[in-house]
């Protein structure tokens, strides 16, 4: 690990000036907020992050989940993933985000593992991680090997020339899923933005991941009040049957009435490089009795944009039956 | 660092923090590189070596310890921003003579066979019985996932774990 200098932030002020020095919120920056550690810590042993000041956020207060007036809730951006599954009113109203969480990691990792962390959690991309190898994300221009080489793991939907990594979390999937805003406080003030907007697409600039910019402190996240009558599932497909990153995932919300689909919300895991939404399926399903055949259409349309690589055009018939059962679940 | 490779003492010494950790109800006030892990300042510093080094990247739990009695990965928990926390590892659940449940169970349905991954096993499943989890061998063997074991001891560990889980449930008698 490269040195550093370990700070402690006493104040929100604090932490967000200290994080405004760094040129860049994204791959590369000087400058970064330690909550859980996780992934920083990790990151910074295998040297794929070096940052020169770490800032500990964890005396900020950042924490506890409240219902809010409009019967929707706020999570704090350093509940840890093991209060925030738990939670009794995630898992009356939000139970594929409970079920979501709780399908990641190990109870050692989500006991340590914040929300604002898990948004921010990079790429298992094995080049990504290994310096030894080029990887256009961690280091622009170097190249990406992944294209040509082992790519069983990576993304089918959203991919660029630059690079094809898939987004890791579960939890943001079923975020995404219940339409979740992100909640944010940087040098200029306080914003939101809706987790749809929250990550880029790689593009030609992989490195960029999301739309923080220097100085910006994740504070919560809130979720929408679930509509009545809503049943949600979070479904994970991977290659053990615990503690691995999905293959392909899907969370569903859906709400059906007199046996046709009255609201839906989908979103997969695993095939994108971000968490990914799927508003064509979503669309083909409003009105629409719950039928397998109906599920199949859907399906393919969330597919259709899919760019398998060498290794992984299974994940496209795969993605297809996760979406198939998953939503056969949400509205049984 | 030089071009060795190694830290320079006096650039080192310049970058110690002071910390004052509580491990098994005692505090040590200790100087830590910025660098360094939980684990390594257990290991290293106040000679606590039955808390094991395996992957340290947090995938194979042999670091596990309880942190505020949460388990967590020590291997990716910085030792400096630790203070005001209690830290229990295995020396503070039991002694040779006065083993905690758990530890008993592990040795009387032989749930390990080198050894190395066995703390972690325990600490684990300490915790476990104060989670919410469900009844079954299948949701013991869910929990229990964030501890790798290379010898393949998993069926006499969850024997081991349920065993003290049924104890619990029936105050004490087996």
């Amino acid at each position: 690990m490269k040195p550093f200098a370990l700070e402690r932030a006493t104040d929100r002020a604090a932490a967000i000036a200290a994080g405004a020095a760094s040129s860049t919120a994204q791959q590369g920056a000087s400058v970064r907020f330690l909550a859980g550690g996780t992934t920083l810590v990790d990151l910074m042993k295998l040297g794929v992050e070096q940052p020169e000041r770490v800032i500990d956020i964890n005396r900020l207060e950042l924490g506890g989940i409240q219902e809010q007036a409009d019967g929707g809730l706020r999570v704090g951006a350093a509940v840890t993933n093991s209060d925030l599954a738990h939670h009794p009113l995630l898992r009356q109203r939000y139970a594929a985000l409970s079920q979501a969480i709780l399908a990641g990691a190990s109870t050692q990792l989500r006991n340590a593992a914040t929300t604002a962390g898990n948004l921010l959690q990079r790429t298992r991309c094995v080049y990504f991680r290994n310096t030894a190898t080029p990887c256009n994300k961690r280091e622009p221009g170097s190249g990406c090997p992944a294209i040509t080489g082992a790519n069983r793991m990576m993304a089918i939907l959203g991919t660029s020339q630059a690079c094809i990594a898939s987004n890791p979390s579960d939890m943001a999937v079923a975020m995404l899923a219940y339409d979740a805003t992100v909640h944010i406080q940087g040098v200029s003030g306080v914003r939101s933005i809706e987790l749809k907007d929250f990550f880029v697409l790689p593009q030609d600039q992989p490195d960029k991941e999301n739309v923080l910019a220097p100085g910006d402190l994740i504070t919560h996240v809130t979720l929408p009040p679930p509509p009545a009558g809503e049943r949600s599932v979070y479904l994970k497909l991977r290659d053990r049957t615990s503690y691995e990153f999905a293959l392909v995932s899907a969370a569903v919300a859906a709400v059906v009435a007199d046996g046709k689909i009255a609201a839906i919300r989908l979103a997969l895991g695993g095939v994108g490089t971000r968490p990914w939404r799927t508003p064509d399926a979503e669309r083909a399903l409003v009105g629409q009795a719950a039928t397998e055949q109906n599920f199949r259409r859907a399906a393919d349309l969330a597919l259709a944009g899919a760019k398998p690589q060498s290794q992984n055009g299974f994940k496209v018939e795969l993605a297809k039956r996760c979406i198939v059962e998953t939503l056969k679940r949400a509205t049984r | 660092m030089n071009a060795q490779g190694h830290v320079d003492a006096k650039e080192s010494e310049d970058t110690l923090m002071p910390v004052s950790l509580l491990v098994n109800g005692k505090k040590h006030a200790v100087q830590v590189d910025p660098r360094m892990t939980l684990l390594d300042c257990l290991r290293e510093v106040l000679r606590l070596t039955g808390t094991k080094k395996g992957c340290d990247h947090g995938q194979c739990g042999a670091c596990t310890v309880h942190i505020d009695g949460r388990r967590a990965n020590s291997c990716l928990a910085l030792a400096a921003v630790q203070d005001g926390h209690e830290i229990t590892t295995i020396e503070g659940l039991g002694s040779p003579g006065h083993l905690h449940p758990m530890q008993a169970a592990f040795l009387e349905k032989d749930a390990y066979q080198c050894g190395y991954c066995t703390s972690g096993q325990i600490m684990s499943a300490v915790a476990l019985l104060s989670e919410p989890c469900g009844p079954s061998d299948d949701d013991v063997r869910e929990f229990m996932s964030g501890n790798i074991c290379r010898c393949g001891a998993y069926p006499n560990i969850v024997a081991a774990v349920q065993q003290v889980r049924r104890s619990q449930r029936t105050g004490g008698k087996p």
